[in-house]
């Protein structure tokens, strides 16, 4: 274990280190370029700040084009240089380009017209509002080395793997203990028999257990005794067994594998995605409803990986970026083209809250009508990892809830008369569901 | 020796009472009317494609369905900004000096009131409660790039929002099917009125 944190700390000084030297060097070869442009007249236009251009990148372009990669727009990586290199565009083109693309496109400019068709006649936004000064900085942001990942991963690598031995070492420690443990039992036994043997060989008398009757005995000839005994011994096994037969047929905690490991605490509790979001039907409908592969599309046609500081010491970086790809794989998502390869593959979750056919639960009654929240019946979803079962879903629980819960009226045109005359029935200022009618057998069989 | 066994036998039972499984349903008691005779929703069922969930047949039309035939590519989309117009009545102020009977008689009306919990769900998490373009999912880098209602380049019209909720636009996804058609003209509503906000 320590030698693991070690290991860690060794590491991260190192990165440290490596990090500063880069930063140097990068340092040093903005300086060279910089000096190196001063001295080409070619390039006279004035070189732009990546940090305003990054921001500026990340709230206008960012939703159509990434940096290395294609998305809607093409990857920007060294933009100027490629079209200066492959086409003999120069930054002129480029701020006519981004102010107004479609008036680019409209003028008959070869290449313009080229990439647009290429692009499948996706327009880009006009930027008009953006100063010469704004676009240098966008392209100075472009142009700027990629940030050198290995710099971090190492150690995010070296915590996944002590925590991987970490979980391998507690199991030793626990085998090693038990196996320590019977050693001992041996030992005492082994010790005990040679020293009885001893005894015998020096002839020494060991004490027998003596005439008295021992307490066992003495336990069972006493009639009251074994009567309280018993009784106490049968109501213990009554409650058990009682307590067994009414958890059958009960699944709460049930807890199972699904096929893409989606964790409900890093949508809606990190990042807030409200229930409701993803379980659209349970406003209007019976059932919740698990979201169709399109609606995760919405965010994964942008989010392709996870951020390293979302990975956590039990599932790493890796193991959610192959969940992101199963879930491409399912709905037929080609991430290096961009575009839907129409073969999908439904995925089969596993079901994990189900009445039996003979009960009738509405989500749109619950969630619309008498606004209970989500997570009243389901437990602290947010924090879920893997979704488990929090409530029993047995009839008790429904009734109780439907004694408890107090009516929410208010608002509700249909519910004013009723209101008004149950009210005056019960002689109560709010009813409750049950007082409604939420006990009639009907209501939940049928 | 003997209480040894007595041990061991003791440790078993615990072990194996520990070991409830999570990972499997529990047993059920004469489960004959707990499984559906019917298809259940979402089930597995004789279909060729083996799930219940089935894309209704060709040509179908949902209830109050109004066909929407602009259709989904840039031209559609100038299209829809240009001409597309909602059939919604403008909401009435809240301090407008009117009846409750008149306020609710007509049903199509502009409801801030409705539209706004339904912008909070689907919309807000990426534009943002203000429609600034700075949602939760901005604020934490996950996804870049989402335009603020306002901006001028854009230039949104009710036509041009419908057309976005209708079918997406680039790295937005469509929305048709989580709001319905009436929904959809709410928050188009709504989105007008946080730009209107915006630009003040
Ligand atoms: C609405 C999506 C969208 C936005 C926002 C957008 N672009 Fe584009 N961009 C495109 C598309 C699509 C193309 C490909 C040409 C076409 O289809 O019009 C493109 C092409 C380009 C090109 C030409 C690239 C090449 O390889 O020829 C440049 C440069 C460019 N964009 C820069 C920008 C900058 C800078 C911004 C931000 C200020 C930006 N774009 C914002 C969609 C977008
Ligand atoms: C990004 C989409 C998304 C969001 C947001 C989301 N869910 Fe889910 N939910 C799913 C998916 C996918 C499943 C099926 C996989 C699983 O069970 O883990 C699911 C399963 C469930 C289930 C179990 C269904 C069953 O089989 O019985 C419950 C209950 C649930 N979600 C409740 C919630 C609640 C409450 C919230 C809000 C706090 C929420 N969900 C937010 C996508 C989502
Ligand atoms: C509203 C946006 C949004 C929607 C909709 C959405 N996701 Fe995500 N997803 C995210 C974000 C944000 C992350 C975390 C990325 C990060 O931490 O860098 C993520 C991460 C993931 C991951 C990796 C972490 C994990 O949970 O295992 C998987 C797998 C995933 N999503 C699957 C799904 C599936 C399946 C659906 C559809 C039911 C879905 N997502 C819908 C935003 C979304
Ligand atoms: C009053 C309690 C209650 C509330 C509130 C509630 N649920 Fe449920 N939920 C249930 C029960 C009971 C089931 C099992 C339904 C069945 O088997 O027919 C269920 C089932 C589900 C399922 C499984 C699929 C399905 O529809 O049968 C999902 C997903 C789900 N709930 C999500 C949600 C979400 C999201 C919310 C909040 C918007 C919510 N629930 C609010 C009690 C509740
Ligand atoms: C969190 C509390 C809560 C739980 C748990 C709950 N309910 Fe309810 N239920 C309510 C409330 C509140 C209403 C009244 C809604 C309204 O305003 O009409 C209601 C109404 C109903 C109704 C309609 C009653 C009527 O008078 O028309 C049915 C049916 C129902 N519930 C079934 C169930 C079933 C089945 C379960 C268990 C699986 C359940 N409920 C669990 C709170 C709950
Ligand atoms: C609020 C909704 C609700 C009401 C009202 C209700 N039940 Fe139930 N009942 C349930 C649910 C849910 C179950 C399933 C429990 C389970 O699976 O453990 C159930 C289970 C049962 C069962 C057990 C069946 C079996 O095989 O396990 C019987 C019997 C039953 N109900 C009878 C009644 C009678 C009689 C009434 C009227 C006095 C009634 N119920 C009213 C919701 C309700
Ligand atoms: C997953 C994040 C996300 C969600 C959720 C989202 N959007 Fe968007 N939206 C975007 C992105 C990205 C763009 C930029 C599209 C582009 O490239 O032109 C956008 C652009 C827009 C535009 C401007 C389109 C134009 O004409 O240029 C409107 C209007 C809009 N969204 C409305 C909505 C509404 C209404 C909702 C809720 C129903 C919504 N959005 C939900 C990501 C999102």
């Amino acid at each position: 274990m320590k030698k693991s944190y070690q290991n860690l700390e060794v590491n991260l000084t190192n990165n440290m280190r490596k990090v500063i030297h880069r930063k140097l060097s990068t340092n040093f070869l903005r300086l060279s370029l910089v000096v190196l442009l001063a001295f080409t007249s070619a390039l006279s236009a004035q070189e732009g700040d990546p940090a305003k251009g990054k921001s500026l990148f990340n709230a206008n372009c960012a939703a159509c084009h990434k940096l290395d990669k294609k998305m809607t727009g093409p990857a920007l990586r060294n933009v100027e240089a490629r079209l200066a290199e492959e086409e003999g565009l120069d930054r002129d083109w480029l701020y006519a380009w981004i102010r107004n693309s479609a008036g680019v496109i409209k003028s008959g400019d070869a290449y313009a017209n080229k990439i647009y068709n290429e692009y499948g006649g996706a327009a880009m936004t006009a930027f008009p509002q953006l100063s010469d000064e704004d676009i240098s900085n966008i392209l100075a942001y472009t142009a700027a080395e990629p940030p050198a990942p290995p710099a971090s991963v190492p150690g995010t690598e070296v915590a996944s793997q002590s925590n991987a031995s970490g979980g391998i070492s507690n199991e030793l420690i626990l085998g090693a203990l038990a196996i320590l443990f019977i050693l001992l039992a041996a030992g005492l036994y082994l010790v005990n028999k040679t020293l009885r043997r001893f005894a015998t060989a020096q002839g020494l008398d060991l004490p027998e257990s003596s005439g008295r009757t021992p307490l066992w005995k003495t336990f069972v000839q006493n009639q009251f005794l074994m009567i309280v005994v018993s009784i106490f011994f049968l109501l213990a096994s009554a409650y058990f067994i009682y307590g067994y037969l009414s958890q059958i047929g009960v699944d709460q905690g049930y807890q199972p594998v699904q096929p893409i490991h989606y964790s409900h605490k890093i949508h809606a509790g990190d990042n807030g995605i409200d229930c409701k979001y993803c379980h659209s039907s349970a406003r209007v409908s019976k059932h919740s409803g698990i979201p169709s592969l399109n609606v995760c599309m919405n965010c994964h046609k942008s989010i392709y990986e996870v951020a390293p500081e979302t990975a956590t010491e039990e599932y790493s970086k890796e193991f959610y970026d192959g969940e992101i790809k199963k879930l491409y794989e399912a709905v037929g998502w080609d991430d290096a083209e961009q575009k839907y390869t129409g073969e999908t593959k439904p995925v089969k979750w596993v079901r994990i809250h189900n009445l039996p056919d003979f009960a009738y639960f509405n989500h749109s009654q619950h969630v619309t009508v008498a606004g209970v929240e989500c997570q009243t019946c389901h437990g602290p979803v947010e924090e879920m990892e893997v979704m488990y079962q929090h409530a029993p879903l047995t009839m008790g629980w429904c009734i109780n809830c439907h004694r408890e819960t107090k009516v929410d009226v208010k608002g509700n045109a249909y519910y004013e008369k009723i209101h008004e005359e149950l009210s005056k029935k019960y002689g109560v200022d709010e009813l409750t569901a049950a007082q409604m009618g939420g006990l009639e057998c009907g209501k939940c069989h049928y | 020796m003997k209480s040894l066994i007595k041990i061991l036998a003791i440790a078993v039972i615990l072990v194996s009472v520990s070991c409830k499984k999570d990972t499997a349903p529990n047993y059920q008691f004469m489960p004959n009317m707990y499984e559906s005779v019917g298809y259940e929703t979402y089930g597995e069922a004789a279909f060729p494609n083996g799930i219940e969930a089935q894309v209704p047949a060709e040509g179908s039309i949902p209830r109050g369905f109004v066909p929407f035939d602009i259709e989904n590519s840039t031209a559609g989309y100038d299209l829809a900004k240009a001409t597309l117009k909602s059939p919604l009545a403008p909401a009435i102020p809240l301090t407008a000096d009117i009846s409750e009977e008149e306020r609710n008689a007509n049903e199509y009306r502009v409801d801030y009131e409705k539209a706004g919990p339904l912008y909070t769900i689907y919309c807000a998490i990426c534009h943002g409660v203000k429609g600034d373009g700075k949602g939760k999912l901005v604020q934490r880098e996950k996804i870049l790039g989402i335009p603020s209602y306002a901006d001028a380049g854009r230039a949104i019209n009710e036509g041009s929002i419908y057309h976005t909720i209708y079918y997406g636009k680039n790295a937005m996804g469509s929305y048709a099917n989580q709001l319905n058609e009436e929904e959809r003209w709410q928050v188009v509503a709504y989105v007008l009125k946080l730009k209107a906000d915006l630009e003040k």
